[in-house]
């Protein structure tokens, strides 16, 4: 069995199908790409594998035990963490309570606590903001405290959304640096990401989905090849020139 | 260590305090305001620092407050074993409210509380087989003397506090106030948000259950109006924890003394400053206007918020700094 895997997960927003039907697995120690245009349903997946939405259909099981039907504190309990597309900062705490909050999980003492907090500060590079308030921060060390955040509760999956939107291009190549060092750790990923530079240079495998459903799988040579991957991004061949 | 000087301090002080002022007045209304400092905790670390609006303090201070008449007026048991189960009460009364309840956010929260304010007060007028309704429950004080009540409601006073300063340097604390900054991201950051904000509701119905005993022993008589009093309690509530500052430890302390004082500043017509006038000059005019202030007391309270709002939102506590800075500043302007 996969390391992580997704059965045929369904989401219907009344009679909307936000994902419908899509199944892929993971393997452990990879980074796995998720595309597709805006509104495809890439950020509901995340919530569906975080169950911050019921699933409507399909089960998700991680490590060989099912995660579907838990709670969200349970699932990040069980190892998987995630950071937000639109980040949610605690934002009257500074980043090292922030992050100090996050790490109680597994630690049994503050001092515990605060000794892993940092560790996961001094990793994401925010160790010069550490007693900064969260809300004064610019939106690339944002995104790095949400990582740092998701890191402090020892996740072994790491579902990352959308980290290097936003950002300059000596900041997203940062990003993509700690993503790399991340994996390097021993940590899984599975990244939604619109620019196209970062995830192709990243991901081991990527899934492509439109309006819900996959168009395709493979690796980021195999998927960017793909016509209807093409087709999503660019347009009908046809259409472009009528 | 310290940290800690200035409380000691102030705690020395307050020990001394029934031999320095030997006023029964002046005793009565520091336990008042030792009573609030209680009920205010509660509210500040509920609402404070898990952000869960409380317009419901008076229905478990009320309970409470019931738990210790009702062991004297039906079982006969001393009214002080109120303490501990009346803090006890309120929480077995909170557990399946919050278990409901906390599925609600935000302002549907706030107003559940306040429904439940409201049923409680309802149910203690009319069950009038168990509770006397509104003819309200009458028991023997035990001491004449207001010492051992201050002392008593002292003790709990402090225990309030030193229970907050120990919740918000605990994973606890960091729980709660990362629910009240983004309970989603709580979440996800694998907090168990309903079971910890449980657990925040409880402590504080602990701590007003507690006041709430503690206030039978003290007045000797307690009805369903006076306990369960939505602007009396509840409300009280709310602007000790907003005067003195929003999730600050020593914030309801001062919340406390400053609401209590302008409380008796109104109801006392200025501590007796303004009937003394109406004498001393004899003018009808005076008699009005001291009868309309005692009766503005609760407008003063909007005033009041609209003031603290306006200039110290994080409360007097919370922006002490500037505050002080402000009126350093105006003083130097003056000279």
């Amino acid at each position: 069995m996969a390391y992580f895997e997704a059965k045929g997960i369904t989401k219907f927003f009344g009679g909307l199908a936000a994902v419908n039907g899509v199944s892929f697995k993971v393997e452990q120690g990879q980074i796995y790409g998720l595309i597709g245009p805006n509104g495809s349903g890439k950020t509901t997946i995340f919530n569906l594998i975080n169950a911050y939405f019921p699933l409507t259909k399909g089960e998700i099981h991680f490590e060989g035990q099912q995660l579907s039907g838990l709670k969200t504190h349970q699932i990040c309990r069980r190892g998987v963490g995630r950071t937000f597309q639109v980040v949610k900062p605690l934002k009257r705490m500074t980043v090292l309570d922030n992050v100090i909050a996050s790490s109680f999980l597994h630690a049994s003492s503050r001092s515990e606590a605060v000794k892993e907090a940092e560790r996961c500060i001094e990793f994401c590079g925010l160790t010069s903001a550490v007693n900064k308030i969260a809300k004064s921060l610019p939106i690339a060390s944002r995104k790095r405290l949400e990582i740092a955040r998701a890191l402090a509760t020892r996740p072994k999956l790491l579902l990352l959304d959308e980290t290097a939107a936003g950002l300059n291009l000596s900041e997203s190549e940062q990003a993509i640096q700690l993503i790399k060092n991340i994996r390097d750790s021993g940590i899984t990923i599975i990244i939604v990401e619109h620019i196209m530079r970062v995830i192709m240079s990243i991901s081991d495998r990527i899934l492509c989905i439109n309006h819900g459903m996959v168009i395709a799988e493979g690796t980021p040579a195999e998927v960017a090849s793909h016509p209807e991957v093409i087709a999503a991004y660019l347009g009908e061949e046809d259409s472009a020139h009528g | 260590m310290k940290k800690h000087t200035g409380p000691l301090i102030i705690l020395a002080f307050l020990l001394a305090f029934p031999w320095i002022l030997q006023d029964a007045y002046y005793q009565h209304l520091m336990i008042l305001v030792l009573l609030w400092v209680a009920i205010g905790s509660g509210w500040n670390l509920i609402s404070g620092y898990t952000g869960q609006v409380l317009f419901g303090a008076a229905a478990f201070f009320g309970m409470g407050a019931y738990t210790a008449a009702l062991l004297q007026f039906k079982l006969d048991i001393s009214a002080w074993w109120g303490l501990p189960l009346g803090g006890l009460v309120a929480v077995i009364f909170a557990f399946p409210f919050g278990w409901i309840c906390f599925r609600l956010r935000g302002p549907y929260f706030a107003l559940a509380t306040l429904a439940l304010n409201e049923i409680m007060r309802h149910i203690a007028t009319i069950w009038e087989s168990l509770t006397e309704g509104m003819v309200g429950i009458l028991i023997m004080q035990t001491f004449v003397s207001k010492v051992p009540y201050y002392y008593i409601a002292l003790a709990i006073a402090v225990l309030s506090i030193v229970i907050i300063e120990l919740v918000i340097r605990s994973k606890l604390g960091y729980y709660f106030v990362s629910i009240r900054e983004d309970q989603d991201a709580a979440e996800s950051m694998g907090i168990n948000t309903v079971f910890y904000k449980m657990v925040s509701l409880c402590l504080a119905a602990w701590m007003m259950g507690l006041a709430g005993a503690l206030y039978t022993n003290y007045m000797g008589f307690i009805d369903p109006k006076v306990v369960f009093s939505l602007h009396d309690i509840s409300i009280m509530a709310i602007l000790v924890g907003i005067v003195g500052g929003v999730a600050t430890v020593y914030g309801p302390a001062v919340g406390a003394l400053v609401m209590v004082a302008v409380q008796e500043i109104f109801r006392s017509g200025g501590f007796g400053l303004l009937p003394w006038l109406g004498k001393a000059t004899g003018w009808p005019f005076m008699t009005t206007v001291t009868k309309y202030v005692s009766e503005a007391h609760v407008l003063s309270f909007g005033l009041l918020v609209i003031v603290v709002i306006l200039y110290l939102p994080n409360g007097m506590v919370g922006d002490w700094e500037s505050m002080r800075k402000t009126i350093f500043f105006w003083k130097r302007q003056t000279v």
